[in-house]
């Protein structure tokens, strides 16, 4: 509607953006946002506005207040992902999806908090400090939570984002942006969206450029979006998807923008649940809403069957072995030579190599690199790289065997529970905790497949609960119908936030979940 | 004492000669002020990925073919870990798993007891050619304690030829590393000069007796010229030999040849074995290279490889380029060998065969000793020769002809060599070199000549 908005003149580029910046700005305490580019993001909407007042508007992104996650490069702009190897780093680049969305208009705010090197399922663990979901402070968390004997202290009570797209996830869900681009290497950009209650989609690998991208696992990372609503999602998919010739994993074949259909219908389709996703750990009330979504749409009349993927249980170890040694490889280059940060420390080339990685990287990424060359060494290559690389073809597999036998779609839940507290989720390290909750996004990862989580409902504590597609790869306008589908059936609540009130989004009264679409 | 076998083996890198770089579109040029040929991706900037560049995959699939070598339709990409200044990703692109070409052969020839009239072939197996990325240069500055980095190397292509341990001395590596860098400047696949660091090979050396298993090998690193090639490849076996006669063993070690001392010393740098910790390159897909037979119907010609259509197009190897030579001009093989080891000598010999009357297998004396020679000891390229074929040739007719003697030839020669622009001819008239033809006129001079020694006549009529 906010595109709509702007090209009929109710609203114009200049004031949306400043009405974000506000906005930005009032819920600094999120910690959302690592670096906002003010004066470049002013600029921007005033160009829009010119463009518009022209009546020649670049398409429907023009003029709308996107938000990018701080581990692609923004030329001009510092890009850090959350570490202190490259705070002050400011790529002379643009990452080619963030050209594209540049280049459509769209109206870059900042760049938002993360996991260092988007490691972790929190975005707690930047240099930057954690990110606070924003609805910890909705009205809605705020009555459902029990109130404490000691003092109210809200401040400790603030649940987390989720990881490792965490501010976007949180930009997008606190209406300080409109979409957000986030990663996703084993569920950084679901996980997130489901924890705040926003739609986040993870594309085939291949169909959107990783150019500009830092990596995290070539074999598995891709751009992540996230939005308020899947027509959203797939109009900036439209704008990024394609073949890049600067990144050889991309594919050849054309890539057609779609929009999807108003009325969704679903009685032709076959869902499958697959049974090992059956989790333990897994929370009663996501297991309920699990069950009502497949009844949802047997009522609708589509076919949902339980499926097997019999490799699940191996998707843990195998993600283990195989991300930690690309990591160990990505961040050799990070040596305080040509960039980034580098030690003092200069008694040798080799020391000072010592020094600045170990003043640079923060102990998660740390671990993953020991652990990484530890798999990659000769005598355990065979053992652990190669192993992990065959039981990788086997979950991959599965999929392919549910999908080949006449399954459309997967419906699976996204994550555990809904968003614990902060002071909760730091009771155990990263490793454990990315371990937990990566198990239901991991696997569309390994296999290359689309996946999206949709926002179902709010949990007994008033918190975000999502569930997840999965698809067949390239079949993204399938996977969002269907997800759209949903969407319109679960009619999930829109966040009650003071700041976004007082702020006075009057674009957002219009319908439940604010969309631009 | 029981006889020594050496066993010489070489790893060669060819830089490929093409204008930018292996991953990324920097361009690739010698001498060029520090860190201005760098891009992004040189660089290691993090988010960059390599994007392969054709040209470098049709140079090494050419080298592949030249060398007799299987072309490996489908070959991968790895990374070879190691921390060093001069590479700034921490790791190189390199072809570890499945290179591009495997098992060939090359025929280089030498001569027995220096004589260039007895040849001998030999053969050494070609392990394999794989596509790697060179790395940038790092200069110590010890007086101020810091390394130099210039990255305009940092990424440039190289083909790695590995040779088997087929050869046995320093003269068998040098004339196979000649063939090699002949058959590589005919492709064009590199430009191989190795003052230029286009071409740098190190070599594998190790000795036992006949009947025992190999011995330990070292590895002879910084040589820079295929002379300094055969002398470091003799010295090391020589130090082999005396070791172990003494009683000593042989370091699995890398040395580096000293062409001051003309000996190999340890270096520094290599402490320990260093394990690469290979890993598959990820943002790269399988290179799949195609033929006539698999390529697929509708392909765009720009987005494949076509090894067939490759192979159509290769140009004569040195090795066909003699015989022809040998075959169409009558010349010894020795010959073409001579002409073929001197850049732009066969041009030169031909076009001077087009021009005059003379005998081919005449003109080849003109050209290898005398012009040669010239050239030798005024360090003078063909090129910058100051007798063109043209003055050659000419100077050649007149001697056909028999307007001059082969000794008035020559003084013609020593006066063109100063490239005043004279003909010829014109020297031949202001010398006054031509010969007497006239039958009186010679009668003339010759009764003079005796009439001015009569002594040394009777002398001689006397017996």
């Amino acid at each position: 509607q906010v595109s709509a908005a702007l090209k009929e003149g109710h609203v114009t580029p200049t004031e949306l953006c400043q009405r974000c910046l506000a906005l930005i700005k009032s819920t600094k305490f999120l910690n959302a946002y690592i670096t906002v580019a003010e004066e470049t993001a002013l600029k921007q909407a005033e160009e829009s506005e010119k463009r518009y007042k022209r009546g020649q508007p670049l398409g429907v992104l023009d003029g709308i207040p996107v938000a990018v996650k701080d581990n692609f490069n923004t030329a001009g702009i510092e890009t850090t992902c959350a570490s202190n190897m490259l705070k002050g780093y400011i790529s002379p680049y643009n990452a080619t999806v963030v050209q594209k969305l540049l280049d459509q208009g769209a109206v870059l705010l900042g760049k938002t908090n993360l996991d260092e090197f988007a490691m972790g399922s929190g975005s707690t663990d930047g240099v930057f400090g954690p990110v606070r979901n924003p609805w910890s402070y909705s009205r809605q968390y705020k009555e459902k939570s029990v109130p404490k004997p000691r003092s109210v202290d809200e401040e400790s009570n603030w649940v987390i984002t989720g990881g490792s797209s965490g501010g976007s996830a949180a930009a997008v869900s606190s209406f300080t942006c409109f979409a957000a681009l986030g990663s996703d290497t084993g569920g950084s950009t679901r996980n997130p969206a489901a924890h705040c209650g926003v739609v986040g989609l993870k594309p085939t690998y291949g169909l959107i450029s990783r150019h500009g991208l830092i990596p995290l696992v070539n074999s598995m990372d891709v751009p992540g979006i996230l939005t308020r609503c899947v027509d959203d999602a797939a109009v900036v998919l439209g704008s990024l998807a394609g073949h890049d010739p600067k990144d050889s994993t991309t594919v050849q074949d054309n890539f057609k923008p779609f929009e999807l259909p108003n009325l969704p219908d679903v009685s032709k389709l076959s869902i499958g649940i697959p049974k090992e996703y059956h989790a333990p750990g897994l929370s009663s009330e996501i297991l309920a809403l699990w069950s009502k979504a497949a009844d949802l749409f047997k009522n609708a009349g589509a076919k949902v069957i339980e499926v097997s993927l019999p490799h699940t249980r191996y998707s843990i170890v195998c993600y283990h072995v195989l991300c930690t040694a690309e990591v160990a490889s990505n961040m050799a280059r990070f040596d305080g030579l040509e960039y980034g940060h580098r030690s003092d420390m200069n008694n040798s080339t080799e020391s000072m190599y010592a020094a600045t990685r170990r003043e640079g990287f923060n102990d998660v990424v740390r671990g993953r690199i020991l652990s990484g060359n530890y798999f990659l060494l000769k005598q355990n290559y065979e053992n652990y790289f190669i192993k992990a690389q065959k039981v990788r073809r086997l979950i991959a597999n599965d999929f392919l065997k549910v999908f080949g036998s006449g399954v459309d779609i997967l419906l699976t839940p996204t994550t555990l529970s809904d968003a614990v507290p902060y002071t909760e989720f730091i009771k155990e390290d990263n490793r454990t905790r990315s371990a937990q909750d990566d198990i239901f996004t991991q696997a569309a990862n390994m296999a290359g497949l689309p996946a999206i989580n949709v926002p179902t409902a709010l949990s007994e504590r008033g918190l975000p609960v999502g569930l997840q597609f999965i698809g067949r790869s390239f079949q993204e306008k399938q996977l969002l119908t269907v997800a759209k589908w949903f969407e319109k059936q679960v009619k999930f609540p829109m966040i009650q936030l003071e700041e976004v009130k007082r702020h006075n989004h009057d674009v957002f009264q219009h319908e439940k979940s604010a969309s631009f679409s | 004492l029981a006889p020594w076998v050496p066993v010489v083996g070489l790893e060669i890198h060819a830089q490929i000669s093409s204008n930018s770089k292996l991953f990324s579109g920097s361009q690739v040029q010698f001498a060029a002020p520090p860190n201005s040929l760098v891009s992004f991706f040189d660089a290691s900037l993090p988010g960059t990925l390599p994007v392969l560049n054709r040209r470098c995959v049709e140079a090494a699939v050419m080298t592949g073919l030249a060398l007799n070598c299987s072309i490996n339709k489908k070959s991968l990409f790895d990374r070879k870990h190691y921390f060093y200044a001069d590479l700034p990703a921490g790791y190189q692109i390199t072809q570890q798993r499945v290179p591009i070409a495997v098992n060939g052969s090359l025929s280089y020839n030498l001569c027995i007891d220096n004589k260039m009239s007895q040849m001998v072939t030999k053969t050494v197996r070609i392990k394999q050619i794989q596509l790697e990325q060179d790395s940038g240069k790092s200069l110590h500055d010890d007086t101020r304690s810091q390394t130099l980095v210039d990255l305009n190397r940092a990424g440039v292509g190289l083909m790695e030829v590995v040779m088997e341990p087929d050869m046995c001395c320093g003269e068998e590596a040098a004339a196979a590393v000649r063939e090699l860098q002949l058959i590589l400047q005919t492709l064009g696949s590199s430009q191989a000069v190795m003052a230029e660091g286009q071409l740098r090979v190190d070599a594998n050396v190790s000795v036992h007796h006949p009947g025992e298993p190999y011995g330990v090998r070292t590895e002879v690193k910084n040589i820079n010229s295929i002379r300094f090639l055969a002398k470091a490849v003799d010295y090391e076996i020589q130090r082999q030999i005396e070791e172990l006669e003494n009683g000593g063993t042989i370091l699995n070690e890398t040395r580096a040849f000293d062409a001051k001392l003309g000996c190999t010393v340890p270096m520094r740098d290599k402490e320990g074995k260093q394990d690469y910790r290979f890993m598959p390159e990820p943002n790269l897909p399988p290179l799949i290279l195609y033929d006539a037979k698999s390529l697929p119907a509708n392909t765009n010609h720009q987005q494949v490889v076509n090894i067939d259509w490759i192979h159509e197009r290769l140009p004569d190897l040195p090795s066909v380029k003699r015989a022809k030579l040998v075959e169409q001009y009558g010349i010894l093989p020795e010959h073409s060998f001579a002409l073929l080891n001197e850049d732009g000598l066969t041009e030169f010999f031909e076009n001077v065969v087009k021009q005059t009357q003379m005998k081919p297998k005449k003109v080849i004396g003109w050209i290898l000793n005398v012009l040669l020679s010239y050239l030798k000891q005024h360090s003078l390229t063909v090129k910058e020769s100051p007798v063109s074929s043209f003055l050659l040739a000419d100077l050649l007719n007149l001697l056909e002809k028999k307007e001059i003697s082969s000794t008035a030839a020559k003084q013609v020669l020593a006066e063109l060599w100063k490239g005043e622009g004279k003909t010829p001819l014109e020297i031949v008239k202001e010398k006054k070199l031509e010969l007497i033809q006239d039958q009186k006129e010679l009668e003339q001079i010759c009764q003079a000549v005796i009439d001015g020694q009569e002594n040394e006549v009777i002398m001689m009529v006397l017996g």
